[in-house]
């Protein structure tokens, strides 16, 4: 999933995607990788270092990323390593740029610091990763299931939970 | 309202909790789900304190349908099927999102008339929506004629969809490479009777509610956000073009042509239900002048499906003669057509706010994985810091103003 794809790129994009070369060699120990496809800019970040990363993105005056658009899980297959990626799409109402933010997760090690300090919108959107996924949040302030019933077992949005349920 | 010490024990907290009325004074009571006035299946846990309400935790799910799996399972063109059942009134802007985050990875351009029906249909679609806000957020202050007068205007839309598309509801009109469909004959006369009626209904309207001093005072300085809590807790859409912050996807992220029109986002800065209001009676004088204008380039004929070898069928006749344009329809019609690899995030205006499509492909026939990040979700999630310390008659005005839609919220 984290191939560089070259597009035809016959969609007209509006350049709304930030410039990460201020970025690029501050965080060299979080930052894994920078990809550009389809005309948006994907960091691959590593857990370490995450939260003073994301606060550098949202207090940064030249980015300004005060804007949580949305977390989103990703499950990569039982067989894949690392399994889970962790998806922060960020919004600059500032100076109108996107960019996202992916953090890959082993099978037996599924835990991410929470944006909660950052962002309160994360509350929610972590509580769903919870949820479908497994995915725990060190330091979420109320981390228990939203949509599935609270005594509920197992994590629906996995692959290799069966799309009828049990 | 009395300034007192009020000390939330812990366990007020869990869902579960039994309150016990010889120790404290706080009363938890259920809200929801079954309640008139909250818009759905919502439950809200409301710990009070007599009529004031010290805190409130939504408790929602009572409507997910797993739509992100089911999203996983159908091919990428049948995904436009489930997609409109999530935000049923802004049906087709769900649609719209899916198909512009697809067309974005597959590098499809869609054509001048596809566009303009998109657009003109998005129009009606955030018209209606809102209609049905304006009807539900009166009648649960106390309004009730407003109900009945919103209504029968959303009535001549649903005729439209109908017309269009043969659904009312949930029309999946829209598909990956355009629409699916020319219009029939007679869709843009109905169009423009319609058109022509709604100004009467919106001063109408105007005078019923907006200027009812009993509705000002329901509403004026209940359910303040601030504009640096408003981004905090990422609101988006009229809920947070009430708070002051002037932020339209279709103005800043334009798609499907909206550069192209004139129209203007109205901001109010109360922060409050009665600013989030006149947002919304501003937006449907906007959208009808959208629609007007989309109406009018729709006068010239055009293609309204691109003309990609994976997405539009074959013209039937020569299907019917030649085996090679045969093998390729079939193809189309029951294996599907494949992505290439690759993950987008496409976010467009809803009635609601930003509603965002993050889109993975492995370049199979069927979607890897599409979460669907609803603006219902996310503006819910801060109806806690709206209403902690107003009355209870406040919490339905509140929930009335973010306009919520469960669907959206639990998908």
């Amino acid at each position: 999933m984290s191939e560089t794809v070259e597009q035809t790129r016959s969609v007209k994009t509006i350049p709304r995607y930030a410039d990460v070369s201020l970025i690029r060699n501050k965080f060299a120990g979080t930052i894994e990788e920078i990809i550009e496809a389809v005309g948006e800019v994907t960091v691959i970040a590593k857990r370490e270092g995450l939260i003073e990363f994301m606060t550098f993105l949202r207090d940064e005056p030249s980015l300004r990323f005060n804007y949580l658009s949305d977390i989103g899980g990703l499950d990569l297959g039982e067989f894949a390593a690392p399994r889970f990626a962790v998806a922060y799409q960020l919004y600059s109402l500032q100076h109108n740029h996107r960019l996202r933010v992916k953090v890959f997760l082993a099978e037996d090690d599924t835990h991410l610091p929470t944006m909660w300090g950052l962002w309160k919108a994360s509350n929610w959107l972590e509580r769903e990763i919870y949820d479908m996924f497994g995915i725990t949040f060190d330091g979420h302030p109320d981390l228990r299931r939203i949509l599935m019933p609270a005594d509920y077992d197992g994590y629906p949005l996995r692959k290799d939970f069966p799309i009828k349920g049990y | 309202m009395q300034t007192k010490e009020i000390v939330v024990p812990t366990s007020s907290i869990s869902v579960l909790r039994k309150p016990d009325p010889l120790a404290d004074t706080l009363m938890t009571v259920s809200m929801g789900p079954q309640h008139p006035s909250t818009h759905g299946v919502l439950r809200l846990e409301l710990v009070l304190d007599g009529e004031t309400v010290v805190k409130a935790i939504p408790d929602i799910g009572y409507l997910h349908t797993g739509i992100e799996k089911t999203m996983e399972k159908e091919k990428w063109q049948q995904v436009v099927t489930v997609t409109c059942r999530m935000d049923y009134l802004n049906s087709m802007g769900n649609d719209l999102g899916y198909c512009l985050a697809v067309e974005k990875l597959m590098g499809v351009e869609i054509p001048r008339r596809a566009q303009e029906l998109r657009v003109l249909l998005s129009e009606l679609n955030r018209l209606s929506s809102h209609l049905v806000w304006f009807g539900t957020h009166a009648m649960d202050i106390g309004a009730m004629t407003a109900f009945f007068y919103a209504f029968t205007e959303r009535e001549r839309i649903l005729d439209l969809y109908e017309c269009v598309s043969g659904a009312r509801l949930h029309q999946s009109y829209f598909i990956i490479g355009g629409v699916r469909w020319e219009v029939p004959h007679n869709f843009l006369g109905l169009t423009k009777e319609f058109l022509d009626g709604f100004p009467k209904f919106l001063s109408e309207a105007k005078r019923l509610v907006t200027g009812n001093k009993i509705f000002q005072h329901r509403t004026r300085g209940v359910g303040k956000i601030t504009k640096e809590a408003a981004i905090d807790w990422a609101l988006s859409g009229p809920s947070i073009r009430g708070s002051g912050i002037n932020w339209d996807i279709r103005k800043t992220e334009p798609y499907t042509g909206y550069e192209t029109y004139d129209f203007k986002v109205p901001v109010y800065d109360g922060g409050d239900v009665w600013s989030r209001y006149l947002v919304r009676m501003d937006e449907m004088e906007e959208s009808w002048k959208l629609c007007n204008q989309a109406l009018a380039r729709l006068k010239e004929p055009g293609p309204v499906m691109a003309k990609h070898p994976k997405l539009e069928l074959p013209d039937r006749d020569l299907m019917k003669k030649h085996i090679d344009v045969m093998i390729h329809h079939f193809l189309i019609a029951s294996e599907g057509f494949t992505v290439p690899i690759g993950e987008v995030y496409q976010s467009i205006e809803s009635a609601r706010g930003e509603i965002g499509y993050y889109v993975v492909s492995n370049g199979e026939e069927r979607p890897y994985r599409v979460r669907v990040r609803a603006p219902s979700y996310v503006n819910l999630s801060a109806l806690p810091a709206m209403v902690e310390g107003s009355l209870i008659a406040d919490v339905v005005a509140v929930i009335g103003s973010i306009d919520i839609v469960l669907g959206d919220v639990d998908r």
